[in-house]
């Protein structure tokens, strides 16, 4: 279970303040007007930035202090989730070792991975003669080696057409299932909300709110939902 | 205040910013202490600091001057070998200093063509050693340089100006007084500190064309209070003056936006209605044909006479072009290394860049002063001669590197950052699988500029070396010091053509496969 607990963080004259858990395996969607706060939250979860008060407990442990590669997590960014200089094979395999010091077992682990996301033979791929789905997919096989069991997606297909992009959360879905992994997105169309998420959390200004379920709150909407959707 | 977190290791950069600060102000003390007193300076010392000043302002004032017609020329006029010509440009930063001194003796001096076609018209032969000899040179050097700096300016200026003012009827004057002279206005003080400031420093320059009591520069006092009278606290006040004449161009350097020497807005020809008339096209390609002749004729004069005398070099020759690789790999390699840490660190703390950057307005020859100094005290300094020059020569790089390298760092860590930090990939994995492969190409052309910039020193080592250890420029210096000019010209051209090459082959390894 991830908890964040009075947890706070300023930047300038900007403040995120959220006091929430969520349960294992959940599919959680974040969302809120632009600066509202979404990617920063993620910021903060991941460890890119750290809190000036509160903490962060993943199974009941402590790991505000934790540098982000010791966190369980596996990412997906809004853009460069794939180093362009590598191929697929690497990219992927970076999830297993970052040194590409892998054995022939490991190895083929990536080449499973890559196969479960439908990019069979595609390993000396580099991303630039890949499609944008395609690049994608080997960020997704990643997150699959990586094998974290909480996943952050700060709205990492929003350059996807729509059909695209729907398949891509649908494959997120699955790896996601696959794991066991809770799954924390960013996103800002209600869609993507529909497709995946049971659970919402609300930002505006700063204030996380708690978790909610995503068909209750889309019965009962806080003011600014409501504002933000347009209806 | 919340803080990103950083997983870029810190420590060769804080030492490297340690090892920078101590050549550039530590060497300081160290001639500070072996100082004397302001009576100690003769009145030919006095002499030198002026005639540093007086030819150092001329020499800039002449290469902006000249630089302004031609890169306004270069700037409205597209012709074939335009693009080569603005490579050209570029070249005086790798060429070896005294291989452009023998190409101006072959052109200028008393025996060169220049000469030559007086004394058939009847008149006397001119000389290239003394004041105008050392102004020479230095135009010789900055006007590329002014000339480029002039052209990105002239390339800033938005095209829709120049229609616009096409469109009110501009006359040339109009578009000189509203378009060009604000421009001007901005980039020339900057341009001028800084060809200033090289010119105060340029140490080989003054020791093959200047010397005497009319024609010494502060350097070159500092070089003979060491060579011939080993009069270290006479050097050691002298370098103390010199570094306060740097000192004084530097700030007034920061109180100007110095341009940044950059590849942007070269190469585009902005359409100018104004300038179609026959008149200012001849002028303009006036302009062209004069830069060019004046910057091609002193590099054909080495490659005519020097290729002659190539193949019987003496094995001396051979010996110091060995050495002189051997210093500029070794410099290349250190000032890559420094920069890298160095740049990396100053990804967290921002004012290290200063401290990379403020060799720029060091002196070498001072540098190498304060090292002697300190390495006499222990040792015999002669033996660290290549050592030395490798590690000053990197130092002096470092501020070229570092504006080279420092954006593509901070554009690999703000588009790869978060996602390697993410991964784990910390550490030395970091700079091997990600910063190398993003800065291949920026790294080899840094490394090529160190080279050749090493290779063609003739500063630090003139202080250090043994007579019979000296590194090609030395040695290219002797020879002409003993009038054999035939192999000095020959060796000047297997200088150039090795620094050429160094540079090359650094840069071609850093655009491979990128």
């Amino acid at each position: 279970m991830l908890e964040l607990r009075s947890i706070r963080l300023t930047q300038g004259n900007f403040t995120l303040s959220g006091d929430f858990s969520i349960p294992d395996g959940a599919r959680v969607a974040i969302i809120g007007p632009s600066g509202a706060g979404k990617s920063t939250l993620l910021s903060l979860i991941g460890g890119f930035e750290a809190p000036d008060a509160g903490a962060m407990l993943w199974d009941t442990k402590d790991v505000t202090q934790a540098l982000p590669h010791e966190r369980p997590i596996s990412h997906l960014f809004q853009d460069n989730n794939l180093f362009a200089h590598m191929t697929a094979a690497q990219n992927v395999g970076l999830g297993i070792k970052p040194s590409l010091r892998l054995s022939k077992a490991e190895q083929e682990r990536v080449s499973e991975a890559l196969s479960a996301v439908g990019l069979t033979g595609m390993e000396v791929r580099r991303p630039a003669e890949l499609s944008g789905g395609q690049q994608s997919r080997v960020a997704l096989a990643r997150v699959l080696v990586q094998e974290k069991p909480l996943i952050l997606l700060d709205e990492p297909f929003s350059a996807l057409g729509p059909a695209m992009r729907g398949e891509m959360i649908g494959l997120a879905k699955e790896v996601s299932e696959k794991l066991g992994a809770t799954m924390l997105m960013v996103t800002h169309d209600i869609a993507d909300v529909d497709r995946f998420a049971d659970l919402v959390i609300w930002i505006e200004d700063g204030q996380c709110q708690p978790p909610r379920d995503w068909a209750e709150m889309k019965a009962d909407p806080p003011e600014g939902l409501k504002a933000y959707i347009g209806t | 205040m919340a803080q990103r977190v950083f997983s870029v290791i810190l420590w060769p950069g804080l030492i490297t910013a340690a090892l920078v600060a101590a050549l550039s102000f530590g060497t300081l003390g160290a001639v500070a202490l072996r100082a004397e007193s302001f009576s100690a300076l003769s009145r030919f010392d006095w002499m030198a600091v002026r005639f540093t000043v007086v030819q150092a302002l001329l020499s800039a004032a002449l290469s902006i001057l000249f630089a302004i017609p031609a890169a306004r020329a270069l700037a409205r006029r597209s012709f074939p070998g335009r693009g080569l010509l603005i490579t050209l440009l570029g070249a005086p930063f790798i060429l070896p200093t005294i291989v452009a001194i023998l190409g101006l003796t072959a052109v200028f001096g008393n025996a060169g063509f220049v000469s030559v076609a007086l004394s058939w018209a009847g008149l006397e032969p001119i000389s290239i050693y003394g004041f105008h000899g050392v102004v020479l040179a230095h135009v010789f050097f900055n006007l590329p340089l002014a000339t480029r700096l002039l052209l990105q300016g002239w390339g800033a200026i938005p095209a829709e100006r120049f229609r616009l003012a096409s469109s009110l009827h501009f006359g040339p004057r109009d578009i000189f007084r509203h378009l060009e002279l604000p421009m001007l206005k901005e980039i020339v003080p900057g341009a001028f500190t800084v060809i200033f400031l090289i010119c105060t420093t340029s140490f080989a320059i003054a020791l093959t064309f200047g010397g005497g009591p009319k024609a010494t520069t502060v350097e070159l006092a500092i070089y003979e209070a060491f060579r011939y009278d080993f009069n270290l606290g006479k050097a050691s006040l002298l370098a103390l003056i010199q570094v306060a004449i740097c000192a004084v161009a530097a700030a007034a350097s920061l109180k100007f936006r110095v341009p940044q020497m950059g590849s942007g807005g070269l190469h585009r020809v902005v359409q100018r209605f104004d300038a179609r008339n026959t008149s200012a096209r001849a002028l303009d390609m006036l302009w062209v044909g004069l830069i060019s002749v004046f910057l091609l004729t002193p590099l054909l004069a080495i490659a005519l006479r020097g290729a002659p005398g190539l193949l019987d070099l003496p094995a001396s020759v051979w010996s110091a072009a060995l050495r002189s690789i051997l210093t500029a790999i070794g410099s290349a390699f250190l000032a890559i290394f420094m920069s890298l840490a160095l740049a990396l660190s100053a990804l967290r703390f921002r004012s290290l860049e200063i401290i990379g950057m403020s060799s720029i307005a060091a002196s070498p020859l001072v540098m190498g002063t304060g090292l002697y100094i300190v390495l006499f005290a222990v040792t015999d300094p002669a033996d660290w001669a290549l050592p030395i020059t490798a590690l000053v020569n990197a130092v002096m790089s470092m501020p070229f590197i570092l504006r080279a390298l420092g954006p593509a760092l901070s554009g690999a860590e703000r588009d790869y950052g978060r996602l390697s930090d993410s991964l784990g990939l910390t550490g030395f994995s970091r700079v091997r699988l990600v910063l190398f492969p993003r800065l291949r190409v920026p790294m080899g052309f840094s490394a090529g500029l160190a080279a050749a910039l090493s290779m063609g020193d003739l500063g630090v080592i003139a202080l250090f070396a043994r007579p019979e250890a000296a590194t090609l420029p030395l040695q290219i210096y002797r020879l002409m010091g003993s009038y054999r000019m035939d192999q000095a010209m020959g060796a000047a051209l297997l200088l150039l053509g090795l620094s050429l090459a160094l540079f090359y082959i650094f840069d071609l390894w850093g655009r491979r496969r990128a």
